[in-house]
């Protein structure tokens, strides 16, 4: 476990928020992080704690912060205020691949990894991905979607405690992002991280996660477990109504998504079956 | 001075070669429809009458013809002008001591040859331009990363340099010579600092150029102090390292001539100061034509360089 606290300026301890629902110690702990830019608190006191192997979604309006927030866990911002404790190992994935274009494929799997078996680890990640065969390849001649898979075996190659995901499948095409949904949602159950996922997707939120949070003014306004089958469906009745609730509380009445969710949803139905 | 750009082959091609576009069914073969490209509702700058442009694209059925070869076009220039001046200099319109003949050059130049002058001199240069190549691209190198990673660096070594690098480099001759006498020293030492300044200028550039964002990566997956130079940095500062290193080597060449010509006692740019003083335009000439091939050559050299080295480039900059 590292402690973020000696980079985050030390404040006050602030009323305990929620705890893990689990027993034990949890992944990730937060209490009271503060982040403002030129006096304007984004962040106005977080307090959120990640059971290990938890998959949380994190929703929010665009420049809610949640970002913010992500960087802060990752350990890229060292302006913020308050405590966080997130495991040793974590790893990101953020919204562009960010692949090194001068190094090869395989070589920015390894990237900062040590000793003997890092290059061959590699190899395994993105042969998990579905990669094989592109270790020798320049990051320039991949594909989006096969880029942002590099990414994601770049992050599990450190058999990271917590995954950080900041809109991973935002730059991808609705089929890939179907493809790729499928493909995370694998490799979390086997490697069993805690995640924080960074989406604006309220669906991609409700699809993956096993609880639900919102961003709003600077504050986790909602906390939501998501207690649906394994396999989820947007034809759900449950899944309607935690999307709808969701919405709500982004602020967007479900009518005016209707008519843009649903061409995807025929297509989101065979995922289940995959 | 070559240019900060690179070699711009294939960059705002035509589509075929042929025809320019937009020139509506130029191409096509009678009989065949031209394809019709654009939406009908969506209205083209400068389109026709319909607001609508068609795409003279090439014609599948149209024996291919075969180009001469563009290296071999670009020769016919050069011949012309030699055989121009072979002319007037055969018929006496250019005396010899203004300029000799082509023939005339090239007996010399054999013969400078054959006897050993030139290749002896030709490697007293080399060695010159070599030696202060290395240390000033080497200095110029160590400077730029210094003053592009950190921020006491860049007070000390970034300020100094851009006041610095308004002094005409030739205007130190006579400050070389009085600290480093006539001998290699002054020679090296001006090829040195004039290479310097335009390798240390674009690697720095390049060096604050790098992706924040790669720093960013860097330091989740925990990269040391050192593997983020080597990883990171200097990679991704390798561009416009290698554009630096064009601009030098012309420098380099330069510097060269003119130190030679000033104070030596063999070199190229020696022995084409020797022959001012015979007034032998032939060997003049041929030293010209050395330095000529020098500068190219060194040119290609880093181009190779350049195309091994940014590989990975190779994906972005082809079609
Ligand atoms: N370095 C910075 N300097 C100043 N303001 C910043 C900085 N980083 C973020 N902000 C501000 O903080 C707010 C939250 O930004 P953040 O990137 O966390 O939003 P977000 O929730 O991730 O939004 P999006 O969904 O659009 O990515 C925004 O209003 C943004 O302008
Ligand atoms: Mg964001």
């Amino acid at each position: 476990m590292t402690t973020l606290a000696a980079a985050l300026a030390a404040s006050d301890g602030r009323a305990a928020g929620p705890t893990a629902d689990e027993a034990g110690a949890p992944a990730v702990r937060v209490r009271g992080v503060r982040r403002e830019f030129a006096g304007r608190a984004v962040l106005a006191g977080i307090d959120l704690d990640i059971a290990p192997g938890e998959f949380v979604a994190l929703l929010g309006r665009s420049g809610s912060g949640k970002s913010t927030l992500l960087r802060i866990l990752a350990g890229l911002d060292p302006d913020a205020t308050g405590h966080a404790t997130v495991p040793d190992r974590n790893a990101v994935v953020f919204q562009d691949p960010r692949l090194l274009p001068w190094a090869r494929v395989l070589d920015n799997v390894a990237l900062g990894l040590k000793g003997k078996g890092a290059r061959a680890a590699a190899g395994a990640a993105l042969a998990e991905v579905g990669l094989g065969g592109h270790e020798r390849a320049w990051p320039a001649t991949l594909s989006g979607g096969e880029a942002q898979r590099a990414a994601l075996a770049r992050a599990l190659v450190r058999s990271p405690g917590l995954l950080l995901l900041d809109e991973p499948f935002g730059a991808l095409d609705a089929l890939t992002r179907i493809r790729m949904h499928t493909l995370l949602r694998d490799l979390c159950r086997r490697h069993r991280p805690a995640v924080l996922l960074v989406t604006h997707d309220v669906d991609e939120a409700i699809l993956l996660a096993d609880r639900v949070l919102v961003l709003t003014d600077g504050r986790l306004s909602l906390d939501e477990p998501v207690r649906l089958a394994e396999a989820r469906h947007r034809s759900d009745r449950e899944f309607g109504a935690l999307r709808a609730r969701l919405l709500a509380e982004l602020g967007v009445t479900d009518d005016e998504t209707d008519g843009e969710t649903g061409e995807e949803m025929s297509i989101e139905t065979d995922v289940g079956a995959e | 001075m070559t240019t900060a750009v690179f070699d711009g082959q294939g960059a705002g091609a035509v589509l075929d070669g042929s025809g320019g576009p937009a020139a509506p069914g130029a191409q096509a073969a009678p009989g065949t429809q031209p394809h019709r490209a654009g939406k009908p509702g969506r209205a083209a700058p400068g389109g026709g009458p319909a607001g609508r442009v068609e795409i003279a694209l090439a014609d599948p059925d149209r024996p291919a013809r075969r180009p001469v070869p563009r290296g071999l076009r670009r020769l016919l220039g050069p011949v012309l002008l030699v055989a121009l001046w072979q002319v007037g200099s055969s018929a006496g319109l250019i005396d010899s001591s203004v300029l000799a003949g082509p023939w005339t050059v090239l007996h010399t130049g054999y013969d400078l040859a054959a006897d050993g002058t030139l290749h002896e001199n030709l490697l007293v240069s080399l060695r010159r331009v070599a030696l202060g190549l290395v240390l000033g691209v080497g200095a110029a190198v160590v400077l730029a990363v210094v003053a592009g990673l950190f921020r006491l660096g860049e007070d000390l070594v970034d300020a100094p340099v851009q006041i610095l690098r308004a002094v005409p480099i030739l205007g130190l001759v006579p400050l070389a010579i009085l600290w480093f006498g006539i001998g290699e020293q002054v020679k090296i030492f001006l090829v040195a600092l004039g290479t310097a300044f335009p390798v240390y200028i674009n690697t720095f550039a390049a060096i604050r150029g790098v992706d924040a964002r790669f720093m960013e990566l860097a330091r989740t997956v925990r990269l040391s102090r050192a593997a983020v130079i080597r990883r990171v940095v200097l990679p991704g500062a390798l561009p416009g390292f290698l554009v630096g290193l064009r601009f030098a080597l012309t420098v380099s060449w330069l510097v060269l001539v003119v130190s030679e010509q000033i104070n030596a006692s063999s070199g190229i740019g020696y022995l084409m100061d020797q022959a001012r003083t015979f007034g032998q335009t032939d060997v003049i000439v041929v030293g010209l034509a050395v330095y000529g091939l020098l500068g190219l050559l060194s040119d290609a050299l880093v181009r190779l360089l350049e195309r091994h080295a940014l590989a990975w480039r190779r994906g972005l900059e082809a079609t």
